[in-house]
């Protein structure tokens, strides 16, 4: 068979490939009008927010459109040039505007990210603007001597261009230099890159903690007759008929040092009076209560999956010759692996980005990333909580190709 | 696409500590060697009803024993008992002469096939049939021969490296066979094994199975609803029904000489006809039938005369031609319903004794007489054909 097979066709001769695609054209039309509203939903619920998001963690006009004139001169001059007296009569001349439109907090607000306490510095400066005389580089550096220091210059050469790194170097706890480098901010002032890993651990232990809990209750659901399973499915699911709110609060009842755990515990004599234990308002109490409400995230997966697996393979186990400890080992927990990755990759990224419960019950140690973000966010910085939500979103994204790489996405089964 | 064995290696190895069974199939009489003991044993799942009833089997070490039964008869709890994964609420199951009770399944050395195979998904063809060997400490050397060994023994070797899930059923049939082999038990069970294979390639599985039995000498208890399969593989088949066994004989003796009712329906075709002993001599009955005809009966568990009995005659020892029949022999009337061509045979449907549901079936022959509906004739068979058992 060398010959190249000759192309076959319809009986009224048209190509039979064309002939396919346009048989198949009108039912793929079709299924398209079917999830058009849904594609729509997702595009102006999901993919514009999160795109608007991280547009926002690069862009930042607060100063770029304030200042155009020093703006253009940053632009004309490359990095380094020694600010000159057209610089500052830039300056002054944008300084004299910005009084004008009442924008000098904003340009002010831009630069503050980066270099702190300089607000007051373009408020007040801007004030006097109008009565600035030239040489202006003398009459600013009179009007406040900061003006003269490299690091601002830096900034505002930084924040000339609405598009920058600024907030990412700041989410990872770094900053310009006055040579324009970028290098580690004071020890005591490193926060961010702390708290991420702070936040990626505790997801971990709590991920850890369901999947110890979650195995046996998920096995046992997936082993017991109808009728009892049933009813445990509903003390598992339980949890997500009730308020959130009320969930957190019946804890801080549980657990705080007047709480029910403590006098328990004290009218048992196990701990005296002043020995309560503090088991809320901190990292115990973030990891408490988030390990409750994250577990039946768990549970339903590894449920799904365990439910697939057929007693007839343990039993096909044993009879070859295998302890039920092997059987467990090589032959069960194996096929649960895709519930294992489905249900820890949901509770991890779900406690990665956890805000309400460690607000309410962690107290000062018990904080994690979002705690942060929604702080920005109420100081109306959506900049740098847009970096340092995107750099969440890239944490998870990697978690995901991980996951992929290892398990195969294909693999994931969550109901 | 039949398959040859190529068993030369295996057979030896395992023929050393296993002997071969009889050439014609192990009768009720080869007791010597017991190999597989139900001793009293009953089973109760909920503490209210008994599933299985005071059974008690002895099979014999190479014998090919099927368990066939209506679907709740007790077939798969009585298997499982044996292979450990249920316990007997009463009575004893020994092993090669040992109580087994109180042994767990993995120290049972028991080969099992199940129904739905049961390859670990997760493994390939290879370390699923390495997988008894590594649990027993084998070094991988002797590891890697003997799977070759096994799946060679099955035509699969070229599918070593394939995860079941890429396999077609008889495929995935052939390696579960292979590895409840591989280890080399002398005792295999196996529950409805080629339930989900179609009509072919069930009869060719069942080929392969019954050779490898006979060439490995090793014990096989097979469980089956299909009756066909039950006779053409096994030396003896234990019928059961309410957890009891109805009767307990090699194939031939099983369809041509069922003990009671309830055999007699469940093992191939059957025509029933109720009557009343009418003449009981050594041997010999004869019935009368409800409207009054005498047909001659071989009496099976019938004792007395006077008593109800249930006349069963296959359908295809059912003649119509005098010529055929024995001298003396008591012919009835009968009207041709339908006939229906099946090919090899003609399926007549006659209305005899007032009931319409008898079925006489004719060889497709050349000179075979056609009867039409409608016409009346008169039938008969020899009296050892006819077995009058006591109504269930
Ligand atoms: N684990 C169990 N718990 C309770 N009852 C059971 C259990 N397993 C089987 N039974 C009951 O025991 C009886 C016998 O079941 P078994 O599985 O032995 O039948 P079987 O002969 O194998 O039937 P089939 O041909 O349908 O496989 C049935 O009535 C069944 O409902
Ligand atoms: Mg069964």
């Amino acid at each position: 068979m060398t010959d190249v097979p000759p192309l076959l066709t319809t009986a009224d001769g048209r190509p039979l490939k064309a002939a396919l695609a346009s048989a198949q054209g009108r039912a793929r039309r079709k299924a398209f009008y079917l999830v058009a509203p849904l594609l729509l939903f997702v595009v102006f619920s999901f993919i514009l927010p999160i795109g608007q998001m991280l547009h926002r963690s690069i862009y930042h006009d607060g100063f770029s459109s304030t200042a155009p004139n020093l703006s253009a001169w940053f632009a004309a001059n490359p990095s380094g040039t020694e600010p000159d007296e057209a610089a500052f009569a830039a300056l002054a001349a944008d300084l004299a505007e910005m009084k004008k439109n009442k924008t000098a907090g904003e340009a002010a607000t831009r630069i503050n990210y980066t270099v702190s306490a300089t607000r007051s510095l373009f408020t007040a400066t801007a004030r006097k603007a109008d009565k600035l005389q030239p040489p202006f580089k003398e009459a600013l550096l009179a009007e406040d001597a900061k003006w003269g220091e490299p690091v601002i210059w830096q900034a505002m050469r930084a924040a000339s261009n609405p598009y920058t790194t600024d907030f990412y170097l700041i989410a990872t706890d770094r900053a310009r230099g006055a040579d324009g480098g970028i290098e580690q901010v004071p020890e005591n002032e490193r926060i961010y890159l702390w708290l991420f890993g702070k936040t990626f651990i505790l997801s971990g232990l709590i991920t850890f903690i369901c999947l110890i809990l979650a195995f046996p209750i998920a096995h046992l659901l997936a082993t017991l007759p109808m009728a009892k399973s049933n009813l445990l499915m509903i003390l598992v699911l339980l949890p997500f008929w009730t308020s959130l709110l009320v969930r957190t609060t019946s804890w801080i009842v549980l657990l705080q040092g007047q709480g029910v755990v403590n006098n328990i515990l004290v009218s048992l004599g196990m701990i005296g009076e002043d020995g309560r234990i503090t088991m809320i308002y901190n990292q115990t109490g973030t990891i408490i209560v988030m390990t409750h409400i994250l577990l039946p995230f768990m549970v339903l997966p590894l449920y799904s999956v365990m439910r697939t697996i057929k007693p007839s393979y343990a039993r096909a186990a044993r009879s070859l010759g295998a302890t039920s400890w092997t059987t467990f080992r090589r032959i069960y927990l194996p096929q649960t692996l895709p519930g294992i990755g489905a249900g820890a990759l949901l509770v991890f990224i779900l406690a990665v980005g956890y805000y309400i419960t460690p607000a309410l019950v962690g107290g000062a140690d018990g904080q994690l990333i979002s705690n942060l973000i929604q702080f920005h966010m109420s100081k109306s910085n959506w900049s740098l909580a847009a970096a340092l939500s995107g750099m969440l979103l890239v944490g998870v994204l990697l978690l995901y190709w991980l996951y992929d790489r290892l398990v195969g996405i294909d693999k994931l089964k969550l109901g | 696409m039949r398959h040859g064995f190529r068993l030369s290696q295996f057979k030896e190895n395992v023929q050393e500590n296993l002997p071969l069974h009889g050439e014609n199939g192990v009768a009720t009489e080869t007791r010597a060697n017991d190999f597989v003991v139900f001793d009293h044993v009953q089973k109760s799942y909920d503490g209210v009803s008994l599933v299985v009833k005071d059974l008690n089997l002895t099979i014999a070490k190479g014998e090919f024993l099927t368990m066939l039964g209506p679907s709740g008869s007790g077939k798969t709890t009585c298997l499982m008992m044996l292979a450990g994964f249920e316990t007997a609420t009463n009575g004893e199951i020994r092993l090669d002469g040992r109580n087994i009770n109180l042994v767990p399944p993995h120290k049972r050395g028991i080969g099992m096939v199940f129904q739905n195979y049961a390859l670990f998904p997760h493994m390939t063809v290879g370390e699923n049939l390495s997988f008894p060997l590594e649990v027993r400490g084998m070094g991988k050397d002797e590891r890697e021969a003997k799977v070759k060994r096994a799946l060679d023994m099955v035509q699969m070797y070229s599918f070593i490296n394939r995860r079941p899930a890429q396999l077609s059923g008889g495929q995935q049939q052939r390696i579960a066979l292979a590895r409840a082999l591989v280890f080399d038990p002398s005792l295999v069970l196996m529950d409805e094994p080629l339930g989900a294979l179609d009509k072919q390639l069930r009869e060719h599985m069942q080929f392969e199975i019954k050779h490898l039995h006979e060439s490995l000498g090793i014990t096989v208890v097979y469980v089956t609803h299909d009756q066909g399969e039950a006779l053409t593989m096994s030396d003896r088949v234990a019928v059961f029904n309410d957890g009891k066994i109805q009767q307990l004989a090699p194939p031939a003796d099983l369809y041509e000489r069922p003990e009671n009712s309830f055999v007699a329906q469940f093992i191939g075709e059957n025509n029933k006809l109720p009557g009343v002993i009418e003449e009981l001599s050594e041997g010999k009955a004869l019935v009368r039938l409800a409207t009054g005809e005498l047909i001659d009966a071989t009496p099976v568990n019938v004792t007395a005369k006077g008593q109800k009995t249930l006349v069963s005659i296959r359908p295809e020892r059912v003649e119509f031609k005098p010529e055929m029949m024995p001298p003396g022999a008591h012919m009835i009337g009968a009207e041709v319903i339908e006939v229906i061509y099946m090919g090899d045979i003609l399926r007549a449907r006659l209305k005899v004794a007032g009931s319409d549901d008898f079925v006489m079936k004719m060889r497709n022959t050349l000179g075979q007489t056609k009867l039409s509906p409608g016409e009346t004739i008169r039938i008969g068979w020899h009296p050892q054909d006819a077995r009058a058992l006591e109504p269930m």
